[in-house]
């Protein structure tokens, strides 16, 4: 009775924060109000359908023993306490993307991206980590690609498998350009970001030759090191002759990071790699926590309006309408393909119980995307036109204030000059204008939100700096381990040709593995530093239809196992999500061929400058007839990935709906489960 | 509650509980020599970077 209550209240509560949010359109809202909205959306989510979806639809089962204790080796299969395995997952799967993908779509106003962070999560997200966790938990803990082989066939497993190395080349790409963008001019970021690099080594040899295996001592020492090198950062940018130094070209920064990736992820994992992946661990959930507390004790008012009028697909950030490309853009805060390869990894080894999986699966995601919501709050809240000055390319906007001010106030968002300057100087950096990629948004919202209650305005320039190098941080080590499980990945596809290569211990083979992986994400990196539209542009859907696509692909194995089951009748859980995801992406994959708008289509774009090199002409931003020549290069390339993605998904759906109709005519279970 | 954070600090980055790694070889494997904790937590240093597994996420 009093639970009926409670949950009525929730229900209550989370009406009318909606309905204030709803009849607030035209005037600046209170970010509490989303934040309660939220919460009461996630609790009832959590509380109804994960445990519908949970004991109805898959039956877990409380008693039923799990790979950790089946298996257990004091090493992977560890049974492990609730909370703390849940820990563990969110630690895994939060990442960089939800913070980035909420931020760009911030241009088409707070509701859209707010409605789908809701609605996505809740029934599409949360759902797919959950039952993929539940099915690898059900299968001694298999790999996503290993289910899909035994379940779909070795046929649907392939492509699986080369879609999953695109998405993580395209992945690496993005990323690389975020830092890129992020750190292109700024002395202050690069110094510190660079220092990350001997503060990593020496906490290697600390941990591995002074004093073994004391990774809390290291991490701890890593940490203050770290923060000195912010507080130092701004006297180097200070510096006549330092600041020179680490001012770096946007093209330097892409081949510094290219070699960076390649000679990392040769050397021992301890050296560089671990302790790094220790700091930006820690960083990234004491970050997000950080900003939690700051949102709600500062309570901003959101200055971007509910819709702005670039839900038309004009929008400077990114070109496309809302419809699909809100969707694409948003990506991982709400469904994230990725995840079904996290849920089907460790902690399905690590789960003591199949009564954990709803508030491990289910509940990790939710906090996920609450992170996602803190971003598009934080990007929210800043004010809209020194959001579309950071976010715009300089080919829309030009290089100065004044230029930058008069250009987006006659978009209708009001700035000066004045509040641009001033704001590059709070922050310590030169300018601030078109750093696009969404990290230097966020870091500038961060340091507001942050400073107003932790050191005032003259902290903004390092909380600033601190939110910068949190990303950057997060991100190279993401470059190194990402360009190292590539390697694996290519090393696999080699081995099938010639087995020698495929040796993992075989240098030859090593070194062409990790070569053609760095190569791989090093092309589009460069690619989208030297577009002139600022490369997120045509990168970032990229990467969204990607990683919408595996969450395509993780949901055609999840509807295909639950008819295998015999729960033919819940089906539509995961059949919903599917077909508005297979609706999106291939509609957005669609568009990025086709489309007549040459900011949108790759194909109508190259055609344009096939035209004026038909006729000599040079248009801008090309220099050259040869750099003409590469723009219409890169765009068939882009186009080719594109059309790639479009026939994994579409080839896995239509063998995927021939395996369910299959199972669907014969009587008994047939999924292939680990007898209890 | 204290024990449990560094359990969870722990295996945030990859290295799960050493006492209770110990306990398991003692009880089922008796004849292999025990491992020390640095040369367990290299052995899962290894196992989680090495590019075998795929534990980072976007």
């Amino acid at each position: 009775m009093l639970r009926s209550v409670m949950w009525g209240g929730v229900a209550v509560l989370g009406a009318g924060a909606l309905g204030v949010i709803a009849l607030h359109q035209g005037e600046s809202i209170n970010a509490l109000w989303l934040l309660t909205a939220a919460t009461c959306v996630y609790l009832i989510g959590y509380r109804f359908y994960a445990q519908f979806v949970a004991h109805r639809v898959l039956g877990v089962d409380g008693t039923r023993v799990t790979p950790a204790y089946r298996r257990d080796d004091g090493l992977d299969y560890v049974p492990t306490h609730g909370g703390v395995l849940f820990g563990h997952h969110f630690a895994a799967i939060a990442g960089a993307g939800p913070l980035i993908g909420p931020v760009l779509a911030a241009q088409m106003g707070y509701l859209p991206g707010m409605l789908w962070l809701l609605v996505g999560a809740v029934l599409g997200g949360c759902v797919q980590d959950m039952v993929v966790m539940f099915m690898s938990t059900r299968r001694s803990a298999r790999s996503l690609g290993d289910m899909i082989r035994i379940e779909l066939g070795t046929g649907v497993g392939v492509l699986a498998q080369v879609g999953i190395l695109m998405i993580m080349l395209i992945l690496l790409a993005v990323l690389g350009l975020v830092v890129v963008k992020a750190l292109a001019n700024s002395p202050w970021g690069t110094f510190t970001v660079l220092a990350t690099i001997p503060i990593a080594l020496l906490m290697g040899v600390y941990m591995r030759v002074l004093r073994p295996g004391r990774i809390g001592e290291g991490t701890m020492i890593g940490l203050i090191l770290l923060l000195l090198s912010i507080v130092y950062g701004g006297d180097i940018a200070a510096d006549a002759y330092w600041s020179d130094v680490f001012t770096l070209q946007p093209t330097t920064l892409a081949w510094a990071l290219i070699i960076y990736g390649f000679a990392a992820s040769v050397l021992p994992v301890w050296l560089l790699l671990a302790p790094r992946d220790y700091l930006s661990t820690f960083l990234k959930i004491g970050t997000v926590l950080l900003l939690a507390i700051g949102i709600v004790l500062t309570q901003p008012e959101l200055k971007m309006p509910g819709l702005t009028k670039f839900i038309d697909g004009s929008g400077p950030v990114f070109a496309g309408a809302l419809f699909p490309f809100l969707f694409i853009t948003i990506a991982c805060g709400a469904v994230s393909g990725f995840h079904a390869l996290i849920s089907s990894g460790t902690t399905p080894k690590m789960l003591a119980s199949e009564n954990h999986i709803a508030p491990i699966g289910y509940g990790a995601m939710l906090c996920e995307s609450f992170v996602a919501m803190m971003a598009l709050i934080a990007a929210c809240a800043l004010e809209p036109g020194l959001y579309f000055a950071m976010n715009s390319p300089a080919a829309l906007i030009g290089t100065s204030a004044e230029q930058a001010a008069s250009t987006i106030s006659s978009w209708g968002f009001l700035v000066t000059p004045e509040l641009l300057t001033q704001t590059a100087r709070d922050v310590g950096e030169s300018t601030i204008l078109s750093r696009t990629g969404g990290a230097p948004t966020l870091a500038v919202a961060m340091a507001q939100v942050l400073s107003s209650f932790l050191g005032g305005q003259s902290m903004m320039a390092f909380w600033y700096h601190f939110a910068i190098l949190f990303e950057a941080l997060f991100i190279l080590t993401t470059l190194d381990a990402g360009t190292r499980v590539g390697r694996f990945m290519i090393q696999d596809f080699l081995g099938q040709v010639s087995p020698a290569l495929g040796n993992t211990r075989s240098w030859v083979g090593n070194l062409l593995a990790t070569t053609l992986c760095v190569t791989g994400w090093g092309y589009f990196l460069y690619q989208g530093v030297a577009d002139p539209l600022g490369g997120i542009n045509s990168l970032w859907p990229l990467f969204g239809i990607a990683n919408q696509m595996l969450a395509a692909i993780a949901l055609v194995l999840v509807s295909v196992v639950l008819i295998k089951m015999k729960r033919e009748r819940y089906v539509w859980v995961s059949l919903a999500p599917l077909t508005w995801l297979l609706i999106c992406t291939l509609s957005a994959g669609w568009d990025k061929l086709f489309h007549d708008d040459v900011r949108i289509g790759f194909l109508s774009h190259a055609a344009k400058f096939k035209a004026a090199l038909a006729q000599g002409d040079v248009l801008p931003p090309a220099g050259s007839l040869a750099q003409m020549q590469q723009i219409v290069i890169n765009d068939y390339v882009n186009a080719t990935l594109c059309a790639t993605f479009m026939a994994i998904v579409v080839s896995v759906a239509i063998l995927g709906l021939r395996a369910g109709l299959r199972a669907l005519r014969v009587p008994s279970f047939t999924a292939q489960e680990e007898p209890a | 509650m204290i024990k449990r954070l560094f359990e969870l600090m722990r295996l945030m980055v990859g290295v799960p509980d050493y006492d209770r790694f110990v306990a398991h070889q003692r009880a089922h494997h008796p004849d292999v020599p025990m491992i020390s904790r640095a040369a367990f937590i290299a052995e899962r240093q290894q196992a989680r970077y090495g590019g075998k597994s795929q534990n980072r996420c976007c």
